[in-house]
Order: C-alpha cells, then structure tokens, then sequence
C-alpha cells in the first residue's frame, strides 16, 4: 500500500533533513578543512569548499605529527581496556541474571552509581590513588580507569541477554555432561553474541574518547592517547587545522560507523533498563 | 528489545526456577568478585582520598597529611572568585539540560515518522554522539574562528555582520557558544532515549485514538507525553549529571577564560588543582561537587527503583 506524498509529508521530511544536516555539518566542515591546502585554510575570505582538494594532508599527516604514537596508544589503551571490562562484567552480568543472593540489591545499585560518577568528579582522588601506586604515565593506570568507569553499561547489557535466554537451554546442556562454566561458554555466550559484540564496541568507543583522566595522568607524549595529543596541536600560536582535521577524521568515522552498527542497543544499556 | 527490560516478557518457568536458585553471598564472590573490585579501586577509592584530603594540608605531590578541619573549606568559600563560577554553573547546567530536553522532545517525534530516507536522519544523528567531544568541540571551535570560520564567512555572505566577529573570545558571547555546543553534543543521546519511549507505545491505542477523533496534537499531549514521563525523567536526571561534570568543551574552547570567565565549578576545580596547586580549596570544591552530584544520583536510584531489581 503506497501513501501519497501529502504537505505534511514533505513538511516531515525537509525538516528531518535540516535537523539531520545540523548534526551532521560540522564534521563536513571538519572534513573539507582537512583537504584544503595551507593557504586556503587562512585564506581570507575563506572558502566554504575546497577550491584546491589537497588529499595529501592524509599522507603528510603522519609525518607532520607524532600521531602514530598518539594512536598506538589509543589502540592499546582502549582494546586492552575492552577486554579487562568483558573478563569482568561475563561473570558478573551471568550470575545476577540467574542468581539471587544477599547483597545482589546493593551489589547493583553500586554499579549504577559508578555509571553515575564520572571520572571529571573524582579526579583529584583518582590522581592521588594513581601516584599512590607510582603508576603516572603508565598504559595500566588509564586501562584500569577505563575499564572500571564503562563496566557498567556491559553488565547491565550483557545481564539483559543472559536473562533473555532460557535457563532450560543451559540445563540440557549439563544433563549432556557440560559443567555450567562450559554451559556458559558454549551456549550462552554464543547466543548472546550481539550483546557482546554491543559492549565491546561501547566500551572501545568510550576509552577511544576518555579525555579528563589521560589529560591528568598523561605526561609523555609519546603515551598520550588521541584526545589529549590533539589539545596540544590547539595550544601552538599557528595552528595546523588541515593536519588536526585530518587526524580527527580518522578517529571519528571508524567510531562513528561502529556505533551505528550498535544503534538499537545504545539506550537499552546506557538507562539501565528503566527506559522501555 | 533485548536489552535488560526483556526478563519481564519472560515466560514464567524461567522465573520461578530463577528464585529457586538462591544461593549465599560467599558462593556469588568468585563471579562478580572481580567487578566488585574494579569498583573500589576506581570509584570508592578516588572518593576516599578526595574527601580525607579535603580536611588536611597537603601540596598535589606532597606527603605532608596534617589534619586541619574545616580550614579548606572556610577558604574556598573565602575565594572570591568562587561566586561567579558557582552561578554560572547553575545557568550552564540548568540552561543546557533546558535546551536540550526542549529541542530532544519535538526531534523524537519527527524521527518516529515514517519516510524516506528516516535511517540517514538517525545516522546523522549519532555522529556528535560516538565522536569525542574534544575532536567536536575543536571544530566548533575552527566554525566559529573570526576570521576563517564558517559561521562569520556565511554572515558576511548574507550582509548580517561587515566585520569578523571573535565569538568564542568575545565574553559577552562566548559563554552561550559553549552552552550550544554542549546542547549540540548532548541531544542525539537525550533523542534516542526519548525516541525508545515513544516507540514503547502500543499502536493500537494511538489508533484508538485516532478513531475517536483526537487529532494528532490531543494524541501527543494527551496520550503520548503523559506515557513519556519515565523517558524524560530519566533523561533529564542523566543530562543533569552529565552537563554538571562536563570538562572538555570549556576546556577545549577557553580553559574557562579569560580568567575565570567561563569557568563551570567542574573546570574551576580542575584549575586549582592542577594549575594553581591549590589543593586544599580544589578538594574542597570536589566534594561539595561530588556531594551535588550525590544527591541526583539518588534521585536516579528512587526514579529506576521499580525496574532495578528485574534485571
């Protein structure tokens, strides 16, 4: 059945575009700054599309700026991260979906408050604690922190999941000789897999963007992950806007296409379940 | 969805048999042991340290631990500089969270229609959420550039403005291009929050509606907003918290200056702990912080208690 094309249709549509082109135009503007040659960048008047389309900025980039160590870091920080937050949340997330026990109440009222507390409130704490054990300027400290401020969405997610799947399905499998740690990992965990997949993106993303903490505990800056690299490209008196575009683009597409592939999931786990 | 809401549509006989499973609390610890750990070395450590250093005189690095009661606190509030930031936080917090409820509201709505092309409108939308708010704040910051951004480059086109226009330096502007961009960060996900509320409302009742007679404003403040309230109550609590702890766009944009110009109570303390070495007022500011933010998230606790024990 086809609906025509009715005023209010056309109303709908031009303003959902608009609204979409708002939200969408500054990283266009990020993108056509990062093709334009130096001149054209501080041209005056400025152009709103490159007259020049100097593509080469992609490859002069990583010779201009230390930002493979930037990115190296990033890409250690954050994998290494999303990965002590699955070996952590897994167990968590399965026991409270199949289990009850004392304390589980409380239990997950503390990790909705860590989803609460962001890392900006308790720095001087968290600044302290990591001199504490001499680890500033370390890769552990900011895996750990990281870890630890985005373990709650996977737990709520992945908790989710596990209750959706039927307790039968893992019985069977034990009545078939399975111990329920192999029930776990061999029907479980595979049903589940779109959940997983979700927190680890989430999770990658979220360390990929962590700045508050790393601007604070980061000092080589040959450890400084992307985010605060960048804030250093700012600080010079002739800023390289094409060379910082350019890097920016390539951490912000690959996330952003990551999270669209996470879309449908984002607010189930990001509100904990209290939104349908 | 199958997200943590889907227990509840579970057939019965996984519940029971769920209940039946009670085990004791020492037999839950190898499982969520590790979790728990996690917490305490990153949340209730950093606030132990916080609080106990706001009562004692001590330097960022020093080792010095002297107890001095209320001392850090009787000076912050001494600081006159100190007043300021506090009401420009409470505009910048209430102002955005406004905004952005009021823009997310109407925006749900349009993207709950059906048309085409409606898949491209909520990717567009996504793009300020997954990318870092630093990489985002420094365009805005290129967009808005007096001399080669393209805010002032398009006003100039239109005969608005003759001369470039310092917006982000400016300070009778600067503060509310702050505010917009992080309104502009903060609407995909308040969007999205609200857009999973609306589509939570069955069809058939809106149809009924419809039926009845009721033209679409009356189904949308009679029948639809009114079911939106757990959606929006949530969102705002979240935005409440999320904008009051908000870093990198002032930091980005300003550093919170000229001075302490467009600083928020969350970058003031930063500064004066990491730029002043003034550690004694920074902690005690980052507890009065962190006992604000206390208190919304127990607002957040009472409003998701009656889904919180069904995961």
């Amino acid at each position: 059945m086809k609906k025509g094309i009715t005023p209010k249709k056309i109303a709908t549509m031009s303003g959902a575009y608009f609204v979409g082109w708002i939200f969408v135009y500054p990283y266009i503007n990020m993108f056509f700054t990062s093709v334009k040659t130096r001149e054209e960048v501080y041209a005056t008047p400025s152009t709103h599309i490159p007259v020049v389309w100097q593509w080469r900025n992609y490859i002069d980039v990583w010779s201009e700026a230390p930002i493979w160590g930037y990115l190296k870091s990033s890409l250690i920080i954050s994998i290494s991260a999303t990965l002590l937050v699955l070996i952590v949340t897994i167990p968590a997330a399965y026991f409270i979906s199949r289990y009850r026990f004392k304390f589980r109440g409380f239990f997950l009222i503390l990790v909705l408050a860590t989803q609460m507390f962001s890392p900006t409130a308790l720095i001087i704490g968290i600044f302290k604690e990591v001199d504490f054990f001499n680890a500033l300027d370390t890769y552990l400290a900011l895996i750990i922190l990281n870890a630890g401020f985005n373990l709650a969405f996977a737990i709520w997610l992945l908790a989710g999941f596990f209750s959706s799947i039927p307790v039968e399905i893992e019985e069977a499998a034990m009545i078939d000789g399975c111990t329920r740690v192999q029930a776990l990992r061999k029907v479980t965990l595979p049903i589940a897999l779109p959940g997983l997949v979700t927190a680890v993106i989430f999770t990658f993303v979220a360390a990929w963007n962590e700045f508050t903490i790393a601007l604070t505990i980061m000092s080589s800056v040959d450890k400084k992950p992307l985010p605060v690299g960048l804030t250093s490209f700012i600080g010079q008196y002739d800023v390289a806007w094409e060379y910082l575009f350019a890097t920016t683009m390539i951490a912000i597409v690959p996330v952003v296409i990551l999270f669209i592939m996470i879309e449908k999931y984002l607010v189930g786990g990001l509100t904990a379940g209290s939104v349908k | 969805m199958a997200t943590a809401t889907s227990s509840e549509t579970k057939p019965q006989s996984t519940k029971k048999l769920k209940v039946s499973h009670n085990v004791s609390f020492l037999s839950a610890l190898p499982w969520i042991g590790p979790a728990l750990f996690l917490i305490f070395l990153v949340v209730i450590w950093p606030v132990v340290i916080l609080v106990r250093t706001s009562f004692t005189d001590i330097s960022l690095a020093g080792s010095l631990l002297e107890f001095n009661g209320l001392a850090n606190y009787r000076d912050l509030f001494a600081n006159v500089d100190l007043y300021p930031v506090l009401r420009r936080t409470f505009f910048w917090v209430f102002g955005i969270v406004f905004f952005t409820i009021a823009l997310s509201l109407p925006l749900a709505q349009l993207i709950n229609q059906n048309f085409p092309g409606r898949k491209f409108v909520r990717w567009a939308l996504i793009f300020p959420w997954a990318a870092s708010v630093v990489m985002t704040s420094m365009i805005w910051t290129w967009i808005l550039d007096a001399y080669s951004g393209e805010l002032n480059l398009t006003l100039s086109e239109l005969g608005l403005i003759s001369e470039p226009v310092d917006w982000v330096g400016n300070p009778g502007t600067s503060f509310y291009f702050l505010m917009w961009v992080a309104i502009f960060v903060s609407i995909p996900f308040t969007t999205f929050v609200l857009l999973a509320g609306l589509q939570s409302i069955p069809n058939d009742i809106v149809e009924a509606a419809s039926v009845d007679g009721a033209t679409s404003w009356q189904i949308y403040r009679r029948l639809k907003f009114p079911l939106l309230r757990n959606s929006l109550l949530i969102a705002t609590i979240i935005n409440l918290i999320n904008v009051f702890n908000s870093f990198p766009i002032i930091w980005v944009m300003t550093r919170g200056g000229p001075g302490y110009d467009t600083d928020t109570t969350t970058t003031f303390a930063y500064k004066l702990a990491f730029i002043e070495s003034n550690m004694g007022q920074s902690t005690a500011l980052g507890v009065l912080n962190f006992g604000i933010i206390l208190i919304v998230v127990g607002f957040y606790l009472k409003a998701t208690k009656a889904t919180r024990t069904e995961v």
